[in-house]
């Protein structure tokens, strides 16, 4: 079985292709339930294949430029990312069959899904171009689904956008790449140096990193995440992002060969500690909970990005060791991430599909009436948090103990680096938790804050199937991360020429050669007997039940008649739950600035109070670029009127820059 | 002579009082009130004393003895005593009025500690572990002597700013071993000498002024040109 | 054997804190009476509180969940958990393996989180405001923290806190600066995470001025009673956390002979009853600082651990180790 996994997951992407065309004629709810079922069956077999070692298997199709077939390939890396896709896939498809409108996402959604299968098994240029471009091409549609919103089109121009330039930088660097021939192989054997390789470098980075959501390439992704309906931003978030993740991976690591600098790591250092930084805190201080989520998933494509980065250095530095611990945190945190993420945007769905509003400031109290979202939220935010022994924090404790291994790797300059990396990653972690507890505390628990929230109801079967899916293997994750760990290996041997295998087992990581480690097993063990101890002293000693009252509120009378919940505004809420923070960290780095605009005693004018953040990716990098673009259309205007001399002399020097550029490269 | 090197208790601790006399550097940059800072000067100086007598009993150099008997007694009680008498008797506002937040001042220093290592370590490549370190050391604090009395604007913060960067001036003299103690003595006198000058210095400004924050000298130059 | 008695060790070990952890609190109480003049409770005091909420019927507030309820056995057993992975009396009891500082972090951020959310559940203004602020205490100790465990592990080679007290121990590293310089930074730390003077008040009255108060306003009964036992609990564990790792001498071992042990315990309670005193004399002679001079005060002992890092980095010690 695990022998045929190409040509099935090959057959599955002509599959999903056909669903897609299908779904405008035939039944829009009956292709989404295929396309579910596809991805099941296509995530056991992917199973089954990377459990049996992950044998590269190649082929080639019939179809492709004149005179070359494209290739396609299945190894342990494209493996491991199609799980995730997959997974992802199964549950995203199954909860948009609860769409009470499915058919304007129908077909794009296996479209979108068959892209980025083609994408993760694309074995030449062309053919990785080509599904990057598609899967950008179908996500874009899918964002536009509500495109009757202003802010829907917004977003999707600005993800059009950034896809475009995104797309246009891969090209290039596989161009760059393309000298000796297109497929990979002959890639491969002729790795770039010099120039060359930092060019590539650099265009991988903008070209996936834009894709993935690094900083400083990151504005699009909270807006699209919002617009997007919400199995699509599980998509999307889930695994998109980590598609983009591993053409990264493919390239730099791969394609590039081990013999690169070690300073090649440095800038995906940088890059995934901006975004871990600025993710995690512009997510405590969103309003919208699926920008909320989106901010998340910039945070966390940083942290993988970090493990990423150190491992690059770390192959350059011949320390196999530390690269395997990195290769194998960005791994595991890799599929916890997509899927606890994908986890929590289909809550999210399910809390906008009862609610009507994704605003938090119109939410609370929603634990009581949809106890199976908000448990799956509750889970999700756990991960998210990176809690113990939750599926997020079993990679964030892998990457921090790469980090503290990290200091081999240089001088004193790298070192302390690495200890500003060490507490930027402790920075971003813990304002997670704080983001994480700012949506549940908010969304889920308290009084309603409107009238919606209040008479909110639980989503159907699909959606909670989709939820108990991802939920159940996230519990599983976070328990035995060994496991991941396991389906992993093939990856690690290929990127990095080492293993974790007698590292990581079933009961636990250990990074070291003494047994000490990580036990998440254990540590659930412990919490449990401590559960059983309290619950035992309660049993014999406490008095048993509760009585109901008013909350004691410090002395609040009870909410009027006509305010059941009480008055929404003496609650405390996402905003108001983030002003500590946004007060200590805001000016800093979001820019943040606070008007307080108080009237004169005997003036009767209102007061009132404005705070504003910007991305400081939109102050320093596009507020200047759009200053730039206006200045150049501005110049290129004034040619227009120019004297036939004037037109002449700017056509002879463009041609004499033109021979002079050639002259200089022929020279090089 | 000992052998000094890591793991020695000799080493160890001549190491670990040069960091508590960064540490007080420190210390002295997050004081938000005039008399903690007072304080905390004198506990530098004290600490500062105690490396001297340390490094004269480990260095067998009696001379250092005198060195610390004279940081313990003129800048530890002596100067910290009539600065708090300046305090009461001009009424001096209590707070700390700085140019600079506490926290970015904090993040500068830790900033120039890393330049002050970056720069010792290399250029005494050749020397002995105890000299480097104690060079390092010595370096950071009299920066952040100098940082204090740029970020800092009253005057008499600026003082103590520049006795904290002579206490690091200090620190670097008893730490080589041979050094000649004549230079510790003009040092302190200078010290002394340069507290008498600021002293009568704030008299003035305070009969001109109701403050005693220096930038309104720069007006007072304005107006002369 | 060894197994068995490295079982036998863990469990008289959280005996033993769970006996302890109200009588510290009860002692600090005691000294910060006596240094202010008062007499103070009786050291029994917190004991005798625990019992009276137990025999109470506790009133849940109208519209709060099931997380409400259940919040304070699942903090307090986070917290139990925690506490079982710092070392006490013994090194090398069956938990070793387990007892990483990162782990340990995790399961107090995981306490924190449950306590946070809960407070956010009886949707008054009072909750909010605790949860707000320790959310963002706990987002500037963090980093601080974090260095910490780096410095310490940089040294020792590993996060493991058995493995670093057992080294430590061993005189191996000698007097270090950067321990120095980690010990002020994880002392600033853990008054934040413990929320003592000067950035929190556990024994005040003002709604304004609490931040842990604030959060289990609305607890009464044998609610309160788990969560004042969490809070005692956890200044035991900061207490014993910084003892063994900056004074880890006097330790037994779990698989060595059972008749040191009982020597060890006496050193453990004295070297708790001394930091407890320190603790206690810190306290008495601070004011509380405002809420936005807290991230200030973390902020320093974030750069007293970058610091701490640096001096590492430099110390020829650990570059021989390196290369």
């Amino acid at each position: 079985m695990s022998a045929a996994g190409l040509p099935i997951l090959a057959t599955l992407v002509t599959l999903l292709l056909a669903l897609g065309v299908a779904a405008a004629t035939a039944g829009p709810r009956l292709a989404t339930l295929g396309t579910a079922v596809l991805c099941a069956l296509g995530a056991a077999i992917d199973l089954l294949y990377l459990a049996g070692g992950a044998t590269p298997q190649t082929l080639s199709l019939p179809i492709g430029l004149p005179g070359q077939s494209a290739a396609l390939a299945l190894d342990g890396i494209s493996g491991f990312f199609a799980l995730l896709l997959l997974l992802a896939g199964t549950a995203a498809s199954a909860a948009a069959m609860e769409d009470h409108d499915p058919a304007p996402t129908a077909p794009a959604l296996p479209v979108f899904l068959a892209a980025m299968l083609f994408t993760l098994l694309a074995a030449d240029a062309v053919a990785l171009v080509s599904g990057f471009e598609l899967m950008s091409l179908a996500s874009f549609i899918l964002v536009l689904t509500h495109h009757r919103d202003a802010p829907v089109r917004a977003a999707g121009l600005l993800y059009y956008g950034m896809a475009a330039i995104g797309g246009l930088c891969l090209i290039v660097a596989l161009a760059l790449l393309s000298g000796p021939g297109i497929g990979f192989a002959a890639m491969r054997a002729a790795p770039p140096d010099g120039w060359r390789g930092a060019c590539v470098l650099l265009f991988v980075v903008i070209g996936a990193g834009s894709k993935a959501g690094l900083a400083p390439l990151h504005l699009w992704l909270p807006p699209a995440h919002a617009a997007a309906p919400s199995p699509v931003s599980a998509l999307m978030s889930g695994a998109m992002t980590k598609v983009a993740l591993y053409v990264m991976v493919r390239i730099l690591f791969d394609l590039c060969g081990p013999a690169q600098p070690l300073w090649w790591g440095l800038p995906l250092l940088a890059m995934g500690l901006a975004s871990a930084i600025i993710g995690a805190l512009r997510a405590n201080l969103e309003t919208d909970i699926k920008a909320i989520l989106a901010c998340s998933t910039i945070e966390n494509v940083g942290l993988i990005t970090i493990g990423l980065g150190l491992a690059l250095a770390a192959r350059a530095a011949d320390l196999p060791a530390l690269a395997a611990l990195a290769l194998g945190a960005a791994m595991l945190h890799i599929l916890a991430h997509g899927l606890f993420k994908a986890m929590l945007f289909l809550s999210a769905g399910s809390i906008l599909h009862a609610t009507g509003t994704r605003r938090l400031s119109r939410l609370g109290g929603l634990i009581t009436a949809m106890p199976f979202t908000a448990a799956g939220l509750l889970l999700g935010a756990a991960c998210l948090a990176g809690l113990p022994p939750g599926a997020g924090f079993a990679g964030e404790w892998m990457l921090f103990q790469s980090v503290i291994a990290a200091v081999r790797l240089g001088g004193l300059g790298l070192q302390i680096i690495v200890c500003v990396l060490a507490a930027g990653l402790a920075l971003a972690t813990a304002l997670a938790a704080s983001a994480a507890v700012r949506l549940v505390g908010v969304a889920l628990l308290g009084r309603p804050r409107s009238p919606e929230a209040a008479a909110a109801h639980e989503s159907g079967p699909p959606t909670r199937w989709a939820i108990l899916l991802l939920g159940t293997i996230v519990a599983l994750i976070g328990l035995i991360p060994g496991a991941v760990l396991g389906l992993a290996e093939p990856a690690l041997r290929l990127l990095g020429n080492a293993a974790l295998s007698e590292r990581a087992g079933l009961l636990g990581i250990t990074p070291h050669d003494h047994g000490a480690g990580y036990a998440p097993l254990g540590i659930a063990l412990l919490i449990l007997l401590a559960t059983l101890l309290i619950l035992a002293v309660q049993r014999a000693w406490a008095v048993a039940g509760h009585r109901v009252g008013p909350a004691w509120d410090c002395g609040f009378g009870a909410p009027p008649a006509w305010l059941p919940h009480g008055d929404p505004l003496t609650q405390y809420g996402g905003l108001s739950f983030s002003q500590p923070l946004r007060r200590v960290l805001g000016p800093a780095l979001l820019f943040a600035t606070q008007r307080v605009d108080m009237p004169d005693p005997g003036d009767t004018r209102p007061a009132s109070f404005s705070a504003r953040i910007h991305d400081p990716a939109e102050v320093l990098l596009f507020a200047p670029i759009g200053h730039l673009r206006a200045r150049l259309s501005a110049f290129a205007d004034r040619l227009q009127f120019l004297t036939v001399r004037q037109t002449l002399s700017v056509i002879f020097t463009a041609l004499v820059a033109f021979l002079g550029a050639i002259a200089l490269l022929e020279q090089l | 002579m000992q052998k000094l090197g890591y793991g020695t208790l000799p080493y160890d601790l001549a190491h670990l009082l040069g960091a508590v006399v960064l540490l007080l550097s420190f210390a002295l940059l997050s004081q938000r009130r005039i008399t903690a800072l007072i304080d905390t000067y004198a506990l530098q100086s004290w600490t500062l004393a105690a490396a001297a007598a340390w490094q004269g009993y480990v260095q067998h150099a009696p001379h250092l003895f005198v060195t610390a008997a004279v940081a313990l007694i003129a800048k530890g009680i002596v100067i910290p005593f009539a600065l708090h008498r300046i305090v009461t008797k001009l009424r001096i506002s209590r707070g700390v009025e700085t140019a600079l937040g506490i926290f970015q001042t904090m993040a500068l220093g830790v900033g120039l500690v890393a330049l002050a290592i970056l720069v010792v370590l290399p250029t005494t490549m050749e020397s002995q572990a105890l000299t480097r370190e104690d060079l390092a050391t010595a370096l950071s604090v009299v920066l952040l002597g100098l940082l204090m009395m740029i970020s800092r604007r009253t005057a008499l913060t600026q003082v103590i700013g520049f006795m904290s960067l002579e206490n690091g001036l200090i620190l670097a003299a008893v730490g080589v071993a041979g050094m000649p103690m004549v230079v510790e003595l003009s040092v302190a006198v200078l010290v002394l000498i340069a507290f008498v000058v600021f002293g009568v210095f704030f008299f003035r400004i305070r009969a001109q002024f109701d403050s005693l924050d220096v930038s309104h000298l720069d007006r007072v130059g304005g107006a002369h040109r | 054997m060894s197994a068995l008695a490295s079982l036998l060790a863990l469990l008289l070990h959280t005996a033993l804190t769970l006996a302890a952890a109200p009588l510290l609190t009860g002692l600090v109480r005691r000294i910060k009476a006596r240094m202010t003049g008062r007499t103070g409770p009786p050291l029994l005091q917190p004991w005798r509180d625990l019992a009276r909420l137990l025999r109470k019927q506790p009133v849940v507030a109208e519209g709060t969940s099931w997380l409400f309820r259940a919040a304070p056995a699942a903090s307090l057993a986070a917290t139990l958990a925690a506490c079982a992975l710092v070392p006490s009396f013994a090194l090398g009891m069956i938990t070793a393996d387990s007892a990483d500082l990162l782990v340990l972090a995790g399961l107090l951020a995981l306490s924190r989180a449950i306590t946070a959310l809960a407070a956010m559940d009886t949707g008054t203004a009072f909750g909010g405001i605790g949860a707000s602020r320790e959310m963002t205490f706990a987002t500037v100790a963090e980093p601080a923290l974090i260095l910490v465990i780096f410095t310490l592990a940089l040294m020792a080679g590993t996060t493991n806190l058995d493995a670093i007290a057992g080294l430590v121990g061993s005189g191996a590293l000698g007097l270090r600066v950067s321990m120095a310089l980690a010990f002020a930074a994880l002392g600033a730390v853990a008054v934040a995470e413990t929320g003592r003077v000067p950035i929190d008040n556990p024994a005040t009255h003002l709604e304004l001025t609490m931040v842990h108060e604030a959060m289990v306003l609305e607890y009464s009964g044998r609610h309160l009673a788990m969560i004042e036992l969490a809070a005692a609990l956890r200044l035991l564990l900061w207490l014993s956390l910084i003892a063994v790792i900056f004074t880890p001498f006097g330790l037994a071992t779990a698989t060595g002979a059972t008749l040191l042990w009982v020597p060890a315990i006496l050193v453990w309670l004295a070297k708790i009853a001394i930091l407890g005193t320190v603790l206690a004399g810190y306290e008495t002679s601070r004011a509380k600082m405002r809420v936005f001079r807290v991230p200030e005060f973390l902020g320093m002992a974030l750069l007293l651990g970058l610091l701490a890092a640096i001096f590492l980095f430099v110390s020829q010690g650990f570059a021989q180790g390196s290369h």
